[in-house]
């Protein structure tokens, strides 16, 4: 019993994390209607920077916030040299160019800081809590993790929901020529959107530096299962994204606790086949959204 | 050998206003028949040629690094046919070299069978393979597909971990090269078998791009939906393309295992599944002979990185992600700029050398320049055009009084 109630915390931990991958890609997804296979590797160079201002005395908290702008600028200028001039080009060709923008990245970073597997260190103590007696597998850092991703969570929400700026990305991203019309800047909202993906995962690449090998490559497993969190949410709702994001991670962390770690990203693969196959528009979306 | 399409109207019946020039009956004999078996036996013959010559020609390593090119000119092919022609991709072919490769080292292991039955069933498990992967690939849009393949580089070579007493765990297994008879080098023996592996595959696929299938492939990349009306089963199409090439990369993996003589999954990571995408768009999408370019990119590339790196003084770490970034830069720049790789950049130089040498298959009508003959681009739906142009053309200059 022991044992399965940490796996499940460390599947709640871990699907938080995701959750934050998830809701990165679901942004992208929603303004420009591809899917950002960068986002992971976006976030390990901008964790990278952190990482030398940390090792140069910078603190943390100033290298964490100096990461996130460095991701947000990071993504506007993606969007705007790399992504911008492939508008109406067929949906192969963005999506390639990420890829193409995640080995570049992890070449560059690899050649800068070379592929050793090195330790990042965490905001808050990593020994689990003390609950009654026993000492669960979730530490202080993981209730900072859990928390700063409901935070960002429910800001994107109210962002979309309350503001008259998300008001205007969900009118660009709905319809970008009646919203041109209508005198929304649809390009810089896209931009923007971008921004606001890449801070994503580069909030993503600092909460889990902690808790793997940091390395140039270590975000890549945690693009897919992010990946698998997006589109079991439906890519396209923050909500559905930390649901996505908490489901993929207790299933991760189930078949990791009881069959073999590594099998996880086979069963990550076979959880999105099946819910590409069953429910394609995911659990939280409605049929019909997904663009063919 | 490729999608190219033989100008349709190079043929026709000669024109009053065609310009005659000296070599044009020389270069005229000189023209590949345009039958496709003819073609591609005569093809593969000048191709065994010009690599006896070659393989004679150099050393020991030389020879295992052709063979690596060989080896993965049949991936490339494969997932050339996939991409350029039925207008699908794979992130993931990697994963079905590594299946490849196993089943050799386990056949090596386990039977007693030959070669020719190694390298087949290898094969063959592989488009299995493809095929279980190709059923859901056919029904996803592009960005999903990419996720999926992704997630199969990234997670088969794990359960190498997870299943150890049957793949061997870190170390992997081990093949044998077959040997080699008389004299000859056991490098160059490898590379041969390799290179006619090579060239069988690449014909088969040539020949296969100019069937009945191929049609099929290029209809379902063109227009699903107009692919369906005529009569074209696009979900089952998709599949025998994804299952065709996850094929030529099963054997290609397998191939490559026996000059490495080890098998294990270190040898495949996600870079190289990459690689062989970005490999094939630097040689031209659907492109059957540029992937001999691409192949010789992935072979020398590292080599090369190492001495640019050394060049630049840029410290060892360097070279080992110069080639990965190379590859990356390559994805992302003929995506934005979108040229037909280092063959279609070839093939409109040959092309304008041609119409020098012979002049253009037709005059232009002089007062419409509009009509000039295309250029050919390595497109289906261009060629059709091309033709149509010539054909009005010729009813224009035969209404003419």
């Amino acid at each position: 019993m022991a044992l399965f109630v940490d796996i499940l915390l460390s599947g709640v931990a871990q699907g938080m994390v995701f959750a934050a991958i998830a809701l990165g890609l679901g942004l992208v997804s929603r303004a420009t209607g591809i899917v950002n296979f960068a986002q992971g590797a976006m976030g390990m160079f901008t964790t990278f920077i952190a990482f030398s201002l940390l090792s140069r005395g910078v603190g943390y908290w100033p290298a964490f916030v100096a990461a996130l702008a460095a991701g947000a600028v990071l993504g506007a200028a993606v969007e705007r040299t790399l992504i911008r001039p492939l508008q109406g080009k067929p949906a192969l060709n963005p999506v390639i160019v990420t890829i193409g923008l995640l080995v570049v990245l992890e070449g560059v970073a690899g050649s800068i800081w070379g592929n050793v597997a090195r330790g990042f260190p965490a905001a808050f103590s990593q020994r689990g809590l003390v609950i009654g007696r026993t000492r669960v597998a979730f530490s202080h850092f993981d209730v900072f993790l859990v928390c700063a991703v409901v935070v960002l969570v429910v800001a994107i929400v109210a962002l979309f929901r309350w503001t008259a700026l998300g008001l205007r990305m969900r009118a660009a991203a709905f319809s970008p020529e009646v919203s041109r019309l209508l005198g929304v800047r649809v390009g810089r909202l896209f931009t923007l959107a971008w921004a606001l993906a890449c801070a994503a995962g580069s909030l993503a690449g600092l909460l889990v530096a902690p808790l793997s090998s940091f390395s140039p490559y270590y975000m890549d497993l945690y693009l897919v299962y992010g990946f698998t969190a997006a589109v079991l949410g439906g890519l396209l709702s923050p909500v559905g994204a930390l649901v996505g994001g908490l489901v993929t991670g207790i299933a991760i962390a189930l078949v990791g606790g009881y069959v073999g770690p590594d099998l996880q990203p086979i069963a990550a693969l076979a959880m999105l086949l099946l819910v590409l196959m069953v429910r394609p528009q995911g659990l939280f979306g409605t049929a019909g959204v997904r663009r063919v | 050998m490729t999608a190219s399409p033989t100008r349709p109207g190079a043929e026709a019946a000669p024109s009053g206003a065609r310009k005659r020039v000296a070599l044009r009956p020389l270069a005229r004999r000189l023209r590949l028949p345009s039958q496709p078996l003819v073609r591609h036996s005569i093809l593969f013959v000048l191709g065994a040629g010009l690599f006896y010559v070659l393989t004679v020609n150099v050393g020991a390593y030389s020879d295992y690094q052709i063979g690596e090119i060989a080896v993965y000119a049949i991936v490339l092919g494969g997932l050339s046919v996939l991409t350029g022609l039925n207008g699908q991709f794979s992130l993931g072919h990697g994963a079905f070299m590594i299946i490849g490769a196993y089943t050799l080292a386990l056949l090596q292991l386990h039977t007693h069978v030959g070669l020719v039955e190694e390298l087949v069933i290898a094969a063959v498990i592989a488009a299995a393979a493809g095929a279980v992967v190709g059923v859901p690939a056919a029904r996803l849009s592009p960005p999903y597909l990419a996720g999926v393949t992704l997630m199969l580089a990234l997670g088969l070579p794990q359960l190498s971990a997870q299943y150890g007493s049957v793949f061997g765990g870190e170390q992997g297994l081990t093949t044998t090269p077959p040997p080699a008879p008389g004299t000859l080098s056991p490098e160059r023996w490898l590379a041969w078998i390799q290179l006619f592996c090579a060239l069988v595959v690449l014909v088969l696929l040539a020949n296969l791009v100019r069937s009945r299938f191929g049609r099929a492939f290029r209809a379902v990349r063109d227009d699903e939906v107009a692919a369906a009306v005529s009569g074209i089963h696009v979900a089952r199409t998709k599949v025998l393309a994804f299952t065709v090439s996850a094929g030529c990369a099963g054997l290609g993996g397998a191939l490559l295992v026996l000059s490495t003589g080890v098998v294990n999954v270190g040898e495949f990571p996600l870079s190289l599944s990459i690689g062989l995408l970005a490999a094939m768009v630097f040689g031209g999408a659907g492109s059957l002979v540029g992937v001999w370019w691409g192949a010789v990119a992935l072979v020398y590339m590292p080599t090369w990185s190492t001495s640019l790196s050394q060049h630049l003084s840029l410290g060892t770490s360097a070279a080992a992600y110069l080639s990965d970034s190379f590859f990356g830069v390559v994805l992302i720049i003929a995506m934005l700029v979108s040229p037909a790789g280092v063959q279609g950049g070839i093939r409109r130089i040959g092309q304008h050398l041609w119409r020098t040498v012979a002049g253009p298959a037709f005059e232009p009508v002089p007062n419409d320049p509009s009509l000039a003959a295309p250029d050919g681009t390595p497109s289906e739906v261009a060629g059709v055009e091309a033709a149509t142009v010539r054909m009005d053309q010729e009813t224009k200059e035969r209404s003419r009084p």
